[in-house]
C-alpha cells in the first residue's frame, strides 16, 4: 500500500516537501515508515526516532498502518 | 464550565480571555500570556513565526483543556495559541484560569502551560537581527538553518 507522510517545520524543510509518499507492505508498522523517510537524502542526522502521529494522535514504533491512515513525522515541539 | 482550547490567527484578546473564565463562584482568575521577547539563547530576534499541524495542535489543546479541568473540582480553563508571524512584545499563548482560590488557579495554569509545551505539534522559526532564521527544539537550540 501507498501511505501519504506528512511533514512539518524542519523536517519538511529537510526533504524539501509538505509530505511524502512511502511504499508499504500491507503488515507496516510505523517503525517501517520511519526506516524509509530516515534513509532519504536530506534527513541527514536528524534523529532516526522523531515523534510520529497517526490518525492525529502520538503513536508508537510498533503501532499498525493501514491503508487511508493520516501519518505524521513531529519535530521537536516548540509551542507557548 | 468552561473547557477550551483553540487556535487563532488572530492577536490573543487576553480581556476575551478573562470573560470567557470569570463566574461569581471564582475569587481568583489568572491569565498567562506567552510573548515573544527580543533575545533567545543570546541572539537577537525580531519576530517568531508560529506554525502547527493543525487538526492535531487543535485537538491536543482542547483535551489539554479538559485535563486541566479535571484536575480540581469547579475550574474553568480557556486556552488560544496563535499562528502565523508574531512581532516582538506579541502574545503567543494566552491561558486564564479562574478557580474559587488562587492554589487550584496555579496549580491548573501551570499544568496548561508545562502540557502545552511537551505535546502540542507547533513550531517556531526565529528570525534574528543579522537576517537568518532557524528552527527552535525545546531545548532553545537551533535544529535547522535556512538563509534568508
Amino acid at each position: 500500500m501507498s501511505v501519504t507522510v506528512l511533514l512539518f517545520a524542519s523536517y519538511a524543510d529537510a526533504l524539501g516537501a509538505p509530505s511524502v509518499s512511502v511504499e508499504l507492505p500491507a503488515d507496516a508498522t510505523v517503525a517501517d515508515v520511519l526506516a524509509d523517510i530516515t534513509r532519504r537524502p536530506g534527513w541527514g542526522r536528524r534523529p532516526t526516532t522523531p515523534l510520529v502521529a497517526v490518525n492525529q494522535r502520538y503513536a508508537s514504533r510498533t503501532t499498525r498502518i493501514r491503508e487511508g491512515d493520516e501519518v505524521a513525522l513531529i519535530p521537536p515541539v516548540a509551542g507557548g | 464550565m468552561t473547557a477550551t482550547g483553540v487556535l487563532t490567527r488572530d492577536a490573543v484578546d487576553p480581556s476575551a480571555l478573562v470573560r470567557q473564565v470569570s463566574a461569581p463562584m471564582h475569587g481568583a482568575v489568572l491569565l498567562f500570556l506567552g510573548v515573544v521577547r527580543d533575545v533567545n539563547d543570546g541572539r537577537g530576534v525580531t519576530g517568531i513565526e508560529y506554525s502547527a499541524y493543525e487538526a492535531m495542535a487543535a485537538a491536543e489543546l482542547q483535551a489539554i483543556a479538559e485535563e486541566a479541568a479535571a484536575l480540581v473540582d469547579d475550574v474553568d480553563v480557556a486556552i488560544v495559541h496563535r499562528l502565523g508571524a508574531l512581532a516582538q512584545e506579541e502574545a503567543s499563548v494566552g491561558i486564564a484560569v479562574a478557580h474559587a482560590h488562587r492554589d487550584e488557579a496555579y496549580r491548573v495554569s501551570r499544568f496548561v502551560i508545562e502540557e502545552l509545551k511537551r505535546r502540542v505539534p507547533i513550531w517556531k522559526r526565529e528570525h534574528y537581527v543579522d537576517g537568518t532564521r532557524d528552527w527552535v527544539d525545546p531545548s532553545g537550540r537551533p535544529v535547522a538553518e535556512v538563509s534568508p
